[in-house]
């Protein structure tokens, strides 16, 4: 064998005996040189408490405080540091009986011997004050400080969402929680969880057997101070939102509105909802379960969950395409025979032919089948697949099939269908614009949400763009509006103008579906539509924006088994638009009719 | 009956004893550190010392397995073996399950299995089964090319699983080649490397590459002693650091000073290069590319740290070079865990009660951070005792390494060795704050069925090698 290369493995083992003899001596001068790391007496132990942070506020737009911290005490137990104590004495300031003490130290020992773990949750501030005194009695005990959620205005609980304790699921995958720890559960407490925990402090302290503070670690070398969570404000206008939620009263369904110059929400109301004070503190298990066995399912957000076809709302967005696609102009007119045309019925009564404007105000169906059939048909295209692919982009670009908010909780995405979809149903090749006609009048396999619609008017608000949709204004101080995406719809703007032209004679015209609802002062532009539910009633939709120059809101309201929009959908809606842009609301009467009105009882 | 004495009549005791020792030693620790009063129970499978203590009962039938397949099932299967293991590290990416953020585990139940704990060994096999075949050359390309694939292929795919530790690992074969006829440069200029690292995260640019040109003119003056030249160069440098600092003053670049003083240095070194190479100066040529590759990797380090890493490698590396004082963040693993080894003084506290690994306050006690409860409860005799018994044992694997007569045993010996002194010293080293914080764990010793198992396949198809050695003629 070569020598040269023998030798190397005195190399080799060379360096490993000098890395182990470095080892040595920086462990010899780590564990025997070296005092500072050293616990000074025998049985001094250390005890690490915990100092929470107050978590974070959250205030609406106008900088109404929606939630704020109330102080809770939780008595804490170290198995291993109880020694005997008078549990008379215990039990009476507790007010507790002496089998739950016994009770409650078993628990804490099953839980840990050496951690401390809570032996009794949220005790009063007077309970408190006596405790404190004598805790020095009572070794093994410490009172930790926490703080609860407590909601002032009791609104909007969808949208805030709740605390809760943290499972194993989360303590696994980030070490930053323990067990016993609270983290935001839904809403924006847990979309902006990172934001509002803040970050826990931690004391170290040198302590006897007697568990008696002896001073801290270290010179507190190691201890750090809890630092307070960010406050946010939101988007929402609480006064907005308490009203919406007032005329949702006994009706299930949603209203959704957005500033459109923005993409702000400036309200989410899902009905029926709950007062957000339940889910705190020690209640918040029973109430819990209340509300999740509910069959009208109040912990449901179906302003960004429920899924409905979104019936003749998608006209306009169908006439948007057509224009830019050159299929349809202003005055392109179609004849509809009512109830006797084909292949989709009718249920207006109207002149006939009518052109582009008079379609929108009065919803023809007919008018829409033949929109749709020539977008798809478009000689341009060289069969139906690709029209439909054409067809179908012009969706994804207005904020349909997909999640469209940006910080929303659990948003769903809705449904525009594939050619994929179609593919498999019909096999390739065997579907045309006829087979998939529900389409053009917003029915059929297409699903959207309230956010998307609320999205889509305010696409038609801005004539051409939206903001992607958020809920969050600030945190701690900072504005977050350069974080928000700004979209393009890709279809011209004077598009658009028809569009707005149309939804404005839904109002002001003489056969205009929301005409009873209109107001002078303000010009209203909007459209009904009624999505089919194969389960029972129709459910009603409308979208409206105003004022029709320089809009300051969009707003979709869905009311479910309402039947036609007009009924409920757009007076809401009409409401919602005259509270937040005069602050006031003179029609009484229709304000009346809406909140009496009781749509779940009738079910 | 002579193949019956031949199975374990030349097996090494020896290493085996270890083996068990550290074992033994790595379960009493996890013990300590996961115990509370009332899960006391060695067989509560519900803790992890109720299932190392499985762990270990299936790697001693791992062991019988091992000696009762015949020997030449590992040279025959190496490739087979790498080629599956390779097929499930880019399954488990696929379709694993992600923990801390690597996604490298496979999750059947309430058990967990990493594949990249056993692909060392596959890697191993493959490695001697390739640099002891007919056509492999140390010093031809295509050779280096397939080796480097070898050992490369499972690296890359365990870096894909985000699992940067587990990767750096196979950073050790270079060991094996090492002692296999690379050239010895490679070690050096690591090293070197390492240094200019250091160098480059504590000193600016200008300094770095003033001092690195100042040096490469020493130790040419010191070889050559010829004045006249150094005046030359120094003076074809001084004059282009002139040049370049009046084009940057009249046209008002506002250029940094580094990039000056590195753009003199460059031009003039090349000018330099192409001097000595026509001279025929060795010395010299060799010299002041050194100079150019070693300021250009400074530049590129600054730029790889600054850009490539993340910010928590970025953090733990500028806690280690002392670079920032971060008890709490970045550095807070590397505290505590200091905090634990040190409360421990000589003698420990004894077993069981220690509380600084227990309160929680040392993350991953019973895996990557169980050297910090033998430290704490065992004291300094503790901690020397592990590290004297990893220390024998490596250095009895490559006494047993050196005497094999087979080609591809000595170089599966050497892949064993490398692997455990590097697990060995990076773990170690990162406890003790010599190195930044990376998660591999200590062998034998860490809680984890999947490390326990690949390192005793590891170190028993070794031993199983090993005591054959005798059927292959000298």
């Amino acid at each position: 064998m070569n020598t040269l290369l023998d030798r190397r493995k005195y190399v080799i083992g060379a360096i490993i005996v000098v890395l182990t003899l470095i080892f040595l001596v920086k462990l010899f001068f780590i564990q025997v040189v070296n005092t500072r790391y050293k616990v000074s007496a025998e049985h001094n132990s250390q005890r690490h408490q915990i100092e929470y942070p107050a978590r974070g506020l959250i205030y609406d737009r106008y900088n109404n405080l929606l939630v704020y911290n109330q102080a809770a005490y939780d008595l804490m137990i170290v198995p291993r540091e109880v020694r005997t104590f008078d549990t008379l004495d215990f039990c009476n300031m507790l007010e507790i009986s002496l089998q739950q003490v016994r009770d409650n130290i078993n628990a804490a020992k099953k839980h840990s011997w050496y951690k401390p773990s809570i032996f009794l949750k949220q005790i009063s501030a007077i309970t408190y004050a006596k405790l404190q005194e004598k805790l020095f009695k009572f070794p093994g005990f410490f009172v930790q400080t926490r703080t609860l959620r407590k909601y002032p205005q009791s609104t909007a609980a969808n949208v805030l969402g709740y605390v809760g304790e943290v499972d194993e699921r989360i303590t696994q995958r980030d070490n930053y929680y323990k067990s016993g720890d609270y983290t935001g559960i839904s809403g924006i407490e847990k979309t902006y969880e990172n934001d509002l925990r803040g970050r826990k402090g931690v004391t170290i302290y040198l302590v006897d057997v007697h568990n008696r503070k002896q001073g801290s670690f270290q010179e507190g070398k190691y201890d750090t101070v809890a630092v307070s969570g960010k406050d946010i404000m939101t988007t929402i206008d609480a006064e907005l939102q308490a009203y919406g939620e007032l005329l949702m009263r006994n009706k299930i369904g949603s209203i959704t509105a957005i500033e459109p110059s923005t993409g702000e929400i400036l309200c989410m109301v899902s009905s029926p909802s709950y007062d957000p004070n339940l889910l705190v503190g020690r209640v918040r298990g029973q109430n819990y379960r209340i509300l999740s066995q509910d069959t009208l399912n109040p912990l449901f957000n179906r302003a960004l969950m429920a899924q409905y076809p979104p019936g003749s709302t998608f006209k306009l967005a169908n006439a948007l395409i057509g224009m830019q696609e050159g299929v349809v102009h202003r005055n392109t007119s179609y004849s509809c025979s009512g109830p006797e045309s084909r292949p989709i019925r009718c249920s207006h009564n109207h002149i006939s032919p009518i052109a582009l404007i008079g379609s929108i105000e009065q919803s023809c169906n007919s008018y829409y089948w033949k929109v749709f059939n020539s977008i798809i048909s478009n000689p341009k295209y060289q069969n139906t697949e690709e029209g439909f692919q054409a067809w179908r982009s012009y969706f994804l670009n207005l904020g349909f099939g997909s999640p469209v908010g940006a910080d929303l909780f659990n948003e769903l995405g809705g449904n525009i269908p594939t050619v994929q979809f179609y593919d498999k149903y019909y096999k390739k090749g065997g579907w045309r614009p006829m087979t998939i006609r529900s389409l053009s009048i917003g029915q059929g396999e297409i699903l959207v949400t309230p956010i998307q619609l609320a999205n889509f008017t305010a696409t038609i608000a801005n004539r051409g763009f939206y903001i992607k949709p958020h809920i969050v204004k600030q945190v701690d101080n900072l504005a977050l509006d350069s974080q928000f995406e700004r979209k393009e719809s890709h279809i011209d703007s004077s598009a658009f103008e028809l569009v707005v032209e149309g939804m404005g004679r839904v109002f002001d015209g003489d056969h205009g579906t929301a005409r009873w609802y209109r107001l002078p002062e303000i010009p209203m532009c909007g459209k009904t539509g009624t999505a089919e539910n194969p389960h029972g009633d129709d459910h009603s939709i409308f979208i409206a924006f105003a004022p029709r120059e320089n809009p300051q809101i969009a707003v979709s309201v869905v009311v479910e088994n309402a039947g036609f929009g007009s009924t409920w959908a757009v007076p809401i809606a009409s409401l919602m638009i005259e509270k937040y842009i005069n602050r006031t609301v003179e029609r009484k009467g229709i304000e009346d009719r809406m909140t009496s009105g009781n749509l779940i009882s009738k079910k | 009956m002579t193949r019956r004495l031949n199975r374990t009549g030349d097996v090494d005791w020896i290493s085996i004893a270890v083996y068990f020792l550290l074992v033994l030693l790595g379960w009493i620790n996890i013990y300590a550190a996961v115990y509370d009063q009332d899960h006391h129970s060695i067989f509560d499978t519900t803790q992890r010392y109720g299932k190392q203590l499985l762990w270990i009962g299936f790697s001693v039938l791992v062991i019988i397995a091992i000696f009762i397949i015949d020997v030449k099932f590992y040279d025959f299967f190496a490739y087979v073996i790498y080629g599956l293991l390779i097929s499930i590290l880019i399954i488990v990416l696929l379709f694993g399950v992600e923990v801390n953020g690597a996604r490298s585990w496979f999750e059947i139940g309430s058990f967990r299995m990493q594949p990249a704990e056993f692909a060392k060994f596959a890697t191993t096999l493959a490695l001697a089964k390739y640099l002891n075949s007919a056509n492999f050359k140390i010093h031809n390309l295509k050779s280096l090319f397939y080796l480097g694939l070898i050992i490369f292929l499972p690296a890359g795919l365990i870096l894909l699983q985000n699992d940067t530790g587990s990767a750096m690992v196979y950073i050790a074969f270079f060991f094996v080649l090492y002692r296999e006829g690379l050239s010895g440069s490679f070690l050096l200029i690591g090293v070197l490397s390492v240094v200019l690292f250091i160098m480059s995260m504590m000193l600016d640019l200008t300094t770095i590459s003033i001092l690195l040109t100042s040096s490469a003119v020493l130790v040419y003056a010191l070889y050559q002693r010829n004045w006249k030249e150094i005046g030359f160069v120094a003076g074809v440098f001084l004059a282009f650091g002139a040049i370049l600092y009046a084009i940057d003053y009249f046209f008002k670049l506002n250029r940094p000073g580094y990039q000056i003083v590195l753009l003199a240095v460059l031009l003039s070194g090349l000018i330099y290069l192409y001097f000595s190479y026509f001279k025929k100066l060795q010395i010299g040529f060799v010299l002041t590319f050194a100079l150019i590759a070693g300021i250009s990797y400074t530049t590129t380090v600054d730029y790889v740290f600054n850009n490539l890493l993340e910010a928590h490698q970025q953090d733990r590396i500028k806690v280690l070079l002392g670079m920032v004082d971060d008890p709490h963040g970045a550095g807070y693993n590397v505290t505590q865990s200091k905090i634990a080894i040190g409360s421990g003084g000589l003698t420990g506290k004894g077993f069981l009660q220690g509380t600084q690994t227990k309160f929680d306050f040392v993350p991953e006690q019973s895996t990557d951070f169980i050297f910090c409860t033998v430290g704490e409860e065992w004291g300094y005799l503790g901690t020397s005792t592990v590290i004297i018994l990893f220390v024998l044992l490596l250095l009895r694997l490559i006494f047993l390494a050196e005497r094999q007569r087979s080609h591809f045993n000595r170089i599966f010996g050497w892949g064993v060795v490398s692997v455990i002194f590097f697990h060995f010293a990076v773990n170690i080293a990162m406890t003790i704050g010599l190195a930044p914080v990376i998660g591999i764990p200590l062998p034998f010793f860490s809680y984890g069925g999947s490390s326990l198992w690949g390192f005793t396949f590891l170190l028993f198809v070794f031993l199983k090698l090993d005591s054959t050695r005798k059927q292959y003629l000298q």
